[in-house]
């Protein structure tokens, strides 16, 4: 059997994995994305300070010179303090030269924290250091959230499946598109009986699959590096998937409707994919955004596919409660699609 | 019934007329070749003829019909090859020709049957990006033979190639025309080509066609017979030698071309002459009027500049 609609897909499939460049952006570079900014804001290693401590002479007990001690292990944020033995002049000298910002003055049975007032973080040290040594006395206790779905890495993944959909169309199908105009293989091709619709559904499908494979492999290696959970409906994730790779299909043949400069085309995929990559809260929140901007933010179609990939991990959404962003996605890709053929140049 | 019949067909871009009213009939089996130079206008004629473009004006019918309502039937008669395609570059020359023929719901065996024609067997794994020139225009050629196509348009087939693989071109599109009984339009810049394949030759400038006719019949017509080119080491006096037409000297009376009815009868009485004036030939050329001989006659320009 020799399947026009086969046959587009392999010779999609062959042109990926013939060239390895493609392969290392596509699949290798947002695992490694994930993997360095996972570590980097999900497990912070241990702070550091210097403080100095001034003995009340008065009291009469053996001295030591140094001492190392770390607080605050409970709260996923220890800090190692190191201990200086000092007088006070010592102490107010190395704080005018920034050398430490907080000594500890004993006086009888008290003890004294003076902080530099320019360092708003050593108040945070003082309260750890001051929790420490108190343990017994206190009611208070601290315990940092560690559970899964409150991580950045939680957080990251879902945003990198979405940003994965949109490149993989914008790139491999606009790009695509007008490489093929450029070639003349786009007029070639359709001076042949293939059909235009054949021709669209192969590229959609070839997407789909390749990635479908993309994302799998992200989600895999977050789930045995971070421990990751799938919360939600399988279904509603393969769903909005759908919807997804539908909506910025039809957005890059919009995109590649005109142009056979790869200059143009380049210029175009930028200014449509650089804006949502920012503005759609992929690796940060958008609600540091200001409030005016958010109608916008929310409408962007990234944003509704991120937001409902997000959901659906963490929050666990069904079906039901994504089908609104997946109304939105499908009639997107059904608009995109109908004015993008129909200004579409295949000669 | 004409197999392609045009009809006062023009194209304008902007300021330019690239096709200018024109009309041409083509039977069954007959090879034309359109001979010009660049923007003549042939891409564009050929390339209205394939569907690809439209005319401005004028009307265009391929075995009686046009291409609005028909391109799907049209699609199944015509095999072409475009001026300079270029492939996917990591696919190679046998999944090339698959995926083209499965556009024809052809079987993969017609892929070996095409490799063989144009022989591209020993190339059949290579990635069409290290395909030399000659073999991209092969393969460029196996697509257009795929379907078994009646009609070939095929727009510089041979731009490009050593005058080995332009000859190896030649014969399998002879091969086509003896056994299939195809009926071709081929542009080129390359009046050997035009000569050695086709029996009729029109010959195309700024949008019109300028002449046409076989080779015979345009040198009759239009040319002035055969050529004498001749490099003297002194001036000559030609007086005296009969069946001279016209000269065209680059130094007067001394180095040039000399237009004559019959080489045969002219070139004796010269070297009669240069012997008796004492004069020695440096070089000396006798041919048939080409066809760019001819185009310059009739233009004052080359064929390829
Ligand atoms: N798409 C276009 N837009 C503007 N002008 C065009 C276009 N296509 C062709 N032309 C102009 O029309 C004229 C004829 O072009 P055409 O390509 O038909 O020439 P040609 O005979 O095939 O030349 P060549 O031998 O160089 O291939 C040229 O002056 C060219 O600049
Ligand atoms: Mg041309």
């Amino acid at each position: 059997m020799n399947n026009s609609l086969y046959q587009i897909i392999v010779i999609q499939f062959k042109s990926f994995f013939r060239e390895p460049a493609i392969l290392f952006w596509a699949v290798l570079f947002p695992i490694l994305m994930a993997w360095v900014l996972g570590i980097a804001f999900t497990e912070k290693g241990e702070g550091n300070a210097t403080v100095y401590f001034i003995y009340d002479l008065r009291k009469s007990r053996s001295l030591e010179k140094e001492r190392t001690e770390t607080f605050g292990k409970e709260t996923g944020n220890p800090v190692k303090v190191k201990f200086l033995y000092k007088s006070k002049e010592e102490a107010l000298e190395a704080v005018k030269k920034g050398e430490i910002s907080l000594f500890i003055e004993e006086k009888g049975d008290s003890l004294i924290y003076n902080f530099d007032p320019a360092n708003a973080e050593v108040q945070l040290t003082h309260l750890l250091i001051d929790k420490g040594w108190n343990k017994n006395a206190s009611r208070s206790r601290m315990a940092a959230l560690t559970t899964r779905g409150t991580r950045y890495i939680d957080f990251l993944i879902p945003g990198l499946i979405a940003l994965g959909i949109m490149n993989t169309c914008l790139w491999g199908i606009g790009w695509n598109l007008i490489e093929l105009r450029m070639k003349k293989l786009l007029r070639r091709m359709v001076a042949t009986p293939m059909k235009k619709s054949t021709f669209m559904f192969a590229l959609m499908i070839t997407r789909i699959i390749l990635s479908g494979f993309e994302s799998v492999l992200l989600f895999l290696f977050a789930y045995m590096y971070f421990d990751m959970q799938l919360e939600g409906s399988l279904l509603a994730l393969l769903l909005i998937y759908l919807g997804g790779i539908f909506a910025f299909s039809g957005i890059a043949i919009i995109v590649a409707s005109r142009t056979s400069s790869s200059q143009v085309g380049n210029g175009l995929i930028n200014f449509v994919s650089l804006p949502m990559m920012v503005l759609s809260g992929i690796f940060f929140n958008y609600h540091n955004f200001p409030d005016w901007a958010m109608p916008v933010i929310k409408s962007m179609p990234l944003t509704v596919l991120a937001d409902s990939i997000r959901s659906i991990f963490i929050e666990g959404y069904s079906v039901t409660e994504i089908l609104i962003p997946l109304l939105i996605l499908f009639i997107t890709g059904a608009i995109t699609y109908i004015i993008g053929l129909r200004i579409f140049k295949w000669y | 019934m004409p197999v392609i019949e045009i009809k006062n067909v023009s194209k304008t871009f902007k300021t330019v007329k690239a096709v200018n009213e024109l009309s041409l009939t083509i039977n069954q089996g007959e090879f034309v070749a359109l001979l010009g130079p660049n923007g003549a206008g042939k891409t564009t004629l050929i390339e209205m003829i394939e569907g690809i473009q439209s005319p401005d004006k004028g009307e265009i019918h391929i075995m009686g019909k046009t291409w609005k309502g028909h391109a799907h039937e049209l699609h199944h008669l015509i095999g072409l090859s475009l001026q300079e395609t270029k492939f996917i570059d990591k696919l190679n020359t046998e999944e090339t020709l698959n995926l083209f023929g499965s556009f024809y719901n052809l079987p993969k065996s017609r892929t070996e049957e095409v490799l063989d024609m144009v022989n591209l067997q020993a190339k059949r794994k290579t990635f069409t990006v290290n395909l030399s020139g000659g073999q991209r225009q092969r393969l460029a050629l196996g697509i257009a033979l795929l379907n078994n196509p009646k009609i070939l348009l095929l727009d510089e087939p041979t731009t490009g190639l050593d005058p080995g693989a332009r000859r190896e071109l030649w014969y399998i599109l002879e091969k086509l025309k003896k056994e299939y009984n195809t009926t071709m339009i081929l542009t080129t810049h390359y009046m050997e080509e035009a000569e050695y394949l086709c029996e009729r030759i029109l010959i195309m400038d700024k949008g019109r066609f300028i002449a046409e006719g076989t080779l015979n019949e345009l040198t009759q017509k239009h040319g002035e017979g055969e050529i004498i080119e001749i490099n003297l080491d002194k001036e000559i006096n030609l007086s005296g030698i009969s069946g001279i037409k016209k000269t065209n000297w680059e130094i007067p009376n001394q180095k040039g071309r000399i237009y004559v009815d019959n080489i045969a009868e002219t070139l004796p009485a010269l070297t009669a002459i240069t012997s008796t004036q004492n004069i020695k030939i440096l070089e000396l050329e006798c041919r048939r009027m080409t066809l760019d001989d001819l185009f310059i006659s009739m233009t004052g320009r080359h064929l390829h500049e």
